[in-house]
């Protein structure tokens, strides 16, 4: 008989008034029981809607069911035969659009909680002390893979589980990717990035770190001289956006990709770190999307008094998840919405003391489908801050292309592939921010999964 | 790990290291630079390539020790090996083409400028070099530079060796005595580089200038390094490090690379400590 409660089982976490001053994990994840009473709201219907929805089928049914017997090794074994990164995909996927929004349950009631399900699974999974992986068998052919973000460890993995010789290359000094500079520690603790990523080692993955492709190696000479048959580029987003308006080379402006990554990859909020940061008293984060919420959240850890989400559009409009809007707030974020700046402004030594906006109103849909937001003129008024995070998204990265013969790029920089990953490039594989600019972790998951069947096809039918 | 296989101090503050990273060592040329941490909790610095041995697999770091983590570095010695060591990256120094060329260096800048002299050079490029130090004690690469310069001049600001003054006295005396330069490629302090475009300009030879501003993944990430070029913004990691001087916009640059001097300051005397050295 189904758990017919009309409301998930709530996600325990850590107050707001103590997390917003410390970088633990802000969501603290279901007890066991929790999650066979929550996996027991699960009609296993026979449309199994769910799994259409998320970008890596998952069975998703099938492990809840697993979940709601108390077995959870089985329910980890069906998840993994979709997924290489379940603890990540529980804690930062927009389940709210994908799995869930199609859940039966969620017509009338709320949905079943799809993605703590999966979140407690692999949790549960990695705290097993003999949870090991088997190596498969070698089928002898190697693979190259560009960045260890969400779409190369996906890739990776499942290339890696079909028997292929494996090797990551990543530039920076740890793997991860987006996981590891962008998403803060309260949102997905390092630890379990590196639990993934060990698991895949497992796998027999090589992980090549401080490797900038296209630089050091180019893509030919992976090809060429290296003996890889076949390369996916999964490099990620590249180069930060800004406004184009003036005072953004002020001390004290940051692209988020920077804010971000001295906070989290450098781990700037300790104290033995070496990376410096501004530790601002009032803080601006303009945008409105998950990152933009994540450096919000970021710098009132470090101590700000007064953070501000400084968004053109509306509530409805925001591009963020709904959940870290609603954490974003219960820590004290400040939201002005309908504001767009203008101006950074700053003193005699180009430090910031403020940025002029201006408030806007919502006027006729534009190209997206979104009400463009117009200015009102004569509203101008100055916010007072000492910093301000520029989160308004980023441009795919040159380096790869430059250094790539024969690399089909759009006119905006995005690497051109066809559904498979295919590129321009005869076993050249892309998927996720390379090519469809900034998205989700989840998307890039879904295309990194789809290049490793293609490029299993590909090197199967040479 | 990235093994130290040589270090040699060159002055009290500059320290020359032979780094095994043969990867690296085959690619690298003139201009582009690498990034390294010193150690597990190190941050992230840009060091010009100051120079790298194809055939053994090594490259060179000169650097002056003015913060915490070149002190570190400091204390690491031949057969000790660096964290992290990534690279080549940047563009390469332009040479293309090039007939007449004065190449400015400045400091520890000349250990990044002496390449890029060597290899105007190799391609029969005539090659004026012009370097300055603020004392005799501070002088490095002398002999190197005068091996691959058809004219050399040395300047100190206190004359203790060499012509005392600065070294744009030097520029503008031989551009005024009719030396047509191609371009003139200077690397050094801010300020130095600053005025050796305004010497140049009015005589509009094209100038490049080699910018190190403050950096942290170096591969087009992250934005720190930003500055203004002809009134746009450029990322110094995947645009440069060497921009067109007459466009850079030097005192934004100069202000941006003191946003963190407190807490370097501090990172500095803390690491003086660990080691018990006095602070400079």
């Amino acid at each position: 008989m189904p758990n017919m409660s009309p409301k998930k089982a709530p996600m325990p976490t850590q107050d707001p008034n103590v997390r917003n001053k410390n970088f633990l994990e802000v969501a603290t994840g279901y007890t066991e029981e929790v999650a066979i009473e929550e996996a027991q709201r699960c009609l296993n219907c026979k449309n199994k809607p769910c799994v259409n929805a998320c970008p890596v089928h998952i069975a998703i049914p099938d492990f809840i069911k697993e979940v709601a017997n108390g077995n959870f090794a089985a329910a980890y074994d069906v998840i993994s035969q979709s997924s290489s990164l379940p603890a990540v995909c529980g804690r930062v996927c927009p389940q709210e659009t994908q799995c869930e929004s199609k859940c039966v349950r969620g017509i009338k009631t709320e949905p079943v909680g799809i993605g703590r399900l999966e979140r407690f699974v692999a949790d549960w999974h990695n705290a097993q002390e003999n949870a090991t992986v088997n190596k498969p068998q070698s089928n002898g052919h190697k693979v190259a893979i560009i960045g260890s973000g969400p779409a190369g460890l996906t890739c990776a993995g499942d290339l890696a589980k079909k028997g292929y010789d494996v090797t990551v290359f990543e530039a920076l000094h740890l793997a991860g990717g987006v996981l590891v500079y962008g998403i803060p520690e309260f949102r997905l603790p390092k630890s379990i990035v590196q639990k993934e990523v060990d698991t895949l080692k497992q796998l027999g993955v090589k992980v090549e770190t401080n490797m900038v492709i296209g630089r050091v190696i180019s893509i030919d000479e992976l090809m060429d001289e290296y003996g890889f048959e076949s390369v996916f580029i999964g490099s990620g987003a590249g180069l930060p956006r800004f406004m184009n308006i003036p005072g953004e080379n002020l001390c004290g402006v940051y692209s988020a990709n920077e804010f971000l990554t001295r906070t989290n990859l450098m781990k700037a909020y300790k104290d033995d770190s070496t990376t410096p940061i501004m530790h601002a008293k009032k803080v601006a984060v303009v945008g409105g999307g998950n990152v933009a919420m994540d450096a919000a959240r970021c710098a009132m850890r470090l101590g700000a008094e007064e953070v501000y989400i400084v968004y053109r559009r509306s509530e409805e409009e925001l591009p963020a998840r709904k959940e870290e809007v609603e954490h974003a707030k219960e820590e004290g974020i400040i939201f002005k919405l309908l504001n767009n700046p203008v101006e950074i402004l700053g003193n005699e030594d180009e430090f910031v003391t403020g940025m002029k906006c201006i408030k806007m109103e919502l006027g006729e849909p534009d190209a997206s489908g979104r009400r463009r937001p117009v200015e009102i003129p004569g509203s101008e008024f100055v916010l007072d801050v000492d910093a301000v995070v520029i989160a308004i998204g980023t441009s795919p990265n040159p380096l790869i292309k430059s250094t790539t013969k024969g690399l089909e790029t759009q006119k905006w920089g995005g690497i051109i592939a066809d559904e498979n990953g295919l590129t321009s490039r005869e076993g050249v594989f892309a998927g996720g921010d390379a090519v469809t600019g900034a998205a989700t972790v989840i998307l890039a998951m879904g295309a990194g999964k789809t290049a490793a069947a293609a490029i299993d096809e590909y090197i199967q039918n040479k | 790990m990235y093994k130290i296989v040589k270090k040699k101090s060159l002055n009290p503050t500059v320290t020359l290291m032979e780094v095994d990273a043969p990867l690296i060592a085959k690619k690298a040329e003139p201009g582009q630079f690498i990034i390294l941490r010193v150690d597990e909790n190190g941050e992230r610095i840009p060091l010009t390539v100051a120079g790298y041995d194809r055939t053994a697999g090594t490259v060179r770091i000169i650097f002056q020790i003015v913060g915490a983590t070149t002190e570190k570095l400091n204390h690491l010695n031949e057969g000790d090996y660096i964290q992290d060591f990534v690279g080549p990256l940047g563009v390469p120094t332009h040479t293309d083409g090039l007939k007449k060329v004065c190449v400015v260096g400045g400091g520890v800048g000349c250990a990044i400028a002496l390449p890029v002299a060597q290899k105007l050079h190799e391609i029969g490029c005539e090659v004026h070099s012009i370097i300055g130090f603020r004392n005799k004690d501070l002088v490095i690469l002398e002999d190197e530079f005068k091996a691959c310069s058809d004219k050399f001049f040395m300047m100190t600001d206190d004359g203790s060796y060499g012509e005392k003054g600065v070294v744009t006295a030097p520029l503008e005396k031989l551009i005024k005595d009719g030396e047509n330069y191609d371009m003139v490629i200077t690397i050094g302090p801010l300020i130095m580089m600053k005025f050796v475009v305004k010497t140049t300009k009015p005589y509009n030879i094209p100038t490049t200038v080699s910018m190190n501003p403050i950096m942290i993944d170096g591969t087009g990430m992250c934005g720190g390094c930003r500055l203004t070029v002809d009134g746009q913004t450029k990322f110094a990691c995947v645009d440069g490090p060497d921009f067109d001087g007459f466009k850079v916009d030097f005192d934004e640059a100069m202000k941006r690379g003191a946003m963190y001097k407190p807490f370097e300051r501090h990172a500095y005397e803390e690491t003086c400590n660990l080691f018990k050295k006095e602070v400079e």
